[in-house]
């Protein structure tokens, strides 16, 4: 049982950092239907971007506050007005594309410009065990778990219980009306572009010290993440949470009671099942369809 | 591409056929086997085109089909099979399972059915990686024997290179046929309007099967000529990244061209190595001008082309009607 126990922290921990990723994926899917394949590499990319303000003489405070601006700007606003803005009215499948390029253009250049090989990244939590119910727990899942909840739950403040959030999903909904009652849309798009970049340079901040900074360890994760969205829905953003939390818990557990070599298929092919069986997720709203 | 008179485009299309044939003959082993390496991906970017571009189904699986085909072409040629036996093993094999992978797209469409390609892309990776016995596992399958055509030993880059080009061309004049056929019809029929096309009779559940299982045979048809060609396969090659390349190279090319996926695959495959003088950058690069010309036209080279040539035709009759006017005006 203590292992099962030790599994599923763990799992909820590596879960709750596909989940901030997750959510910003779903972020602007619903916004302005970006299926960002480069969304791991969003990740990966924080990380580097607080390793070099510490090169340059910075202390870990300032190079992790340096590092979320520099990502708000780089991957919200640049990322929206450079990319998204000139290719979203011509449909999904092009800007997808772009976006797969990107991710190709940010591997290359944090191998090129800083290194390819894997670096230490100093963690925010303090390293160490706790005792909780007679198990050692490490501080940095717990850690990492209490980061992840407190950002999701300031985020579903914001979406539910505030005119800005209710603003975003009007936006998100239905644009044309929104726009009529008088909500800045263009606004509340890069508002959600800008929350993405935030939320993914959290999970950078969270994640890294775990599995060390490297240019391609943003392919595992965006797979996650991509399934986590799916797998709780959409067009969902409590869907996008317990997506997360489920993928990383069951990647875990598939680790350790289905085989190594076989723990990747695990997630997808619940992925395919849920698809199949349930195609607006499991927390989903069923997607209106129209001829 | 009608804005052509057809002579010239006979004379364009025989001058670029010539040049395939006779330009890389003082090529060095190197050159040639990138030249080869794009036939081979053109193939497969074609099965893409036809899934994706004609009859409008994502798919982010191409990859996991050159891996198969690749695999079957290793394991029976490495055992002694002649490699059209492995071929045509390969084409079986990938249209059977291309055909099971068709069913999700009966339910779900567009992202979600490229979601469950993509998770499909990387289940047969891990297969080919794991099942060890039969694929060699991480250390792969080396010593893959190149062919004998008609008594002929094509064991150097050249005749490879020739074997590889003829393979594309009847693949490209069976695609030609194939989408002039009633089949081709019905499947940009179901791309524009599935609802309408099953209403005018056509049985739309055998044809997305259809479109996904020859697409997908075409990636096997790929794959068998990959593995002679490097001579030795390993899972690496077939992750997920290829199955995205290819469907890059259709997106970049043009979907729903004929010619999009020659293109693509050129832009793809020889564009990197043309950049390689830049060094470390040359993939920077690429993935910016890849970004770039989708920003300029995102549907692809053959669409800016196509743009241009029907705004030239649109002037043209303007100029016409100009000219017809002022007529009818004197005459008056």
């Amino acid at each position: 049982m203590s292992n099962l126990f030790d599994l599923l922290v763990a799992g909820l921990a590596t879960g709750a950092i596909y989940a901030l990723v997750a959510v910003g994926f779903t972020l602007l899917w619903q916004t302005s239907q970006t299926i960002n394949f480069a969304q791991g590499e969003f990740v990966m990319l924080p990380a580097f971007l607080m390793l070099a303000a510490m090169h340059v003489g910075a202390p870990f405070w300032l190079a992790i506050i340096l590092g979320i601006l520099l990502s708000m700007i780089l991957l919200g606003l640049a990322f929206k007005l450079l990319l998204v803005d000139p290719m979203m009215r011509h449909g999904v499948l092009p800007l997808a594309i772009a976006t797969m390029a990107l991710a190709i253009g940010i591997k290359e250049a944090v191998k090129q410009f800083y290194s390819a090989e894997a670096s230490p990244f100093p963690s925010v939590v303090p390293t160490g065990d706790i005792s909780i119910l007679g198990h050692a727990v490490s501080l940095q899942s717990i850690g990492v778990l209490v980061v992840a909840i407190l950002a999701v739950l300031g985020l579903t403040t914001l979406l539910n219980r505030t005119s800005l959030g209710h603003q975003m999903q009007a936006a998100a909904q239905n644009p044309t009306v929104a726009r009529i009652i008088g909500v800045p849309v263009e606004r509340m798009i890069l508002l959600t572009f800008l929350i993405n970049a935030f939320l993914v340079a959290l999970a950078s901040l969270l994640i890294t010290p775990i599995y060390l900074a490297k240019f391609s360890s943003g392919e595992v994760l965006g797979q996650a993440a991509f399934i986590a969205a799916i797998v709780g829905g959409f067009n969902q953003v409590r869907g996008a949470i317990a997506g997360g939390l489920l993928i990383g818990v069951l990647d875990n557990l598939a680790a350790a009671y289905v085989s190594t070599q076989y723990r990747a298929a695990v997630p997808m092919i619940f992925l395919i099942a849920v698809i199949l069986f349930r195609p607006q997720g499991l927390l989903g709203r069923a997607e209106e369809r129209t001829v | 591409m009608s804005g052509f008179a057809k002579p010239l485009k006979i004379a364009l299309g025989l001058a670029v056929i010539a040049a395939l044939i006779i330009v890389p003959m003082n090529f060095n082993r190197y050159g040639l086997f990138i030249l080869s390496q794009w036939a081979v991906m053109s193939i497969a970017a074609m099965g893409l085109n036809l899934t994706l571009g004609y009859a409008g189904q994502v798919s982010l699986a191409q990859g996991a089909f050159v891996g198969i085909g690749a695999y079957a072409a290793a394991i029976m040629t490495t055992h002694g099979w002649p490699l059209p036996a492995a071929i045509v093993v390969a084409i079986v094999l990938s249209f059977a399972v291309g055909w099971v992978l068709g069913y999700p797209a009966l339910r779900v469409q567009h992202h979600y059915l490229a979601f469950v390609t993509l998770a499909f892309s990387t289940l047969a990776f891990l297969v080919f990686r794991n099942e060890s016995w039969l694929t060699g596992g991480i250390y792969g399958i080396s010593n893959i024997p190149r062919p004998h055509i008609f008594g002929l030993a094509t064991n150097k880059p050249l005749p490879f290179y020739y074997v590889c080009l003829a393979s594309l061309a009847i693949v490209s004049l069976a695609m030609w046929w194939l989408i002039r056929s009633p089949w081709g019809r019905a499947f940009m029929a179901l791309r524009e309007n599935p609802l309408r096309a099953q209403s005018l009779g056509i049985d739309t559940r055998r044809y997305t099967l259809m479109a996904f299982a020859i697409g997908s045979a075409l990636g096997g048809v790929a794959g068998a000529l990959y593995a002679p060609l490097t001579q030795y396969i390993d899972p690496v090659p077939f992750n997920l990244s290829l199955s995205l390349d290819l469907l890059m190279m259709v997106i970049v090319g043009g979907a729903g061209f004929y010619f999009g996926p020659f293109l693509g695959a050129m832009i793809a495959v020889l564009l990197p190595e043309w950049l390689r003088f830049t060094e470390g950058y040359y993939l920077m690069l690429y993935a910016v001008a890849v970004m770039l010309l989708l920003i300029w036209s995102p549907t692809g080279i053959l669409g800016l082309l196509d743009r241009y040539l029907a705004e030239r035709r649109t002037k043209a009759a303007s100029a016409l009607r100009a000219v017809a006017k002022s007529r009818l005006e004197t005459a008056q």
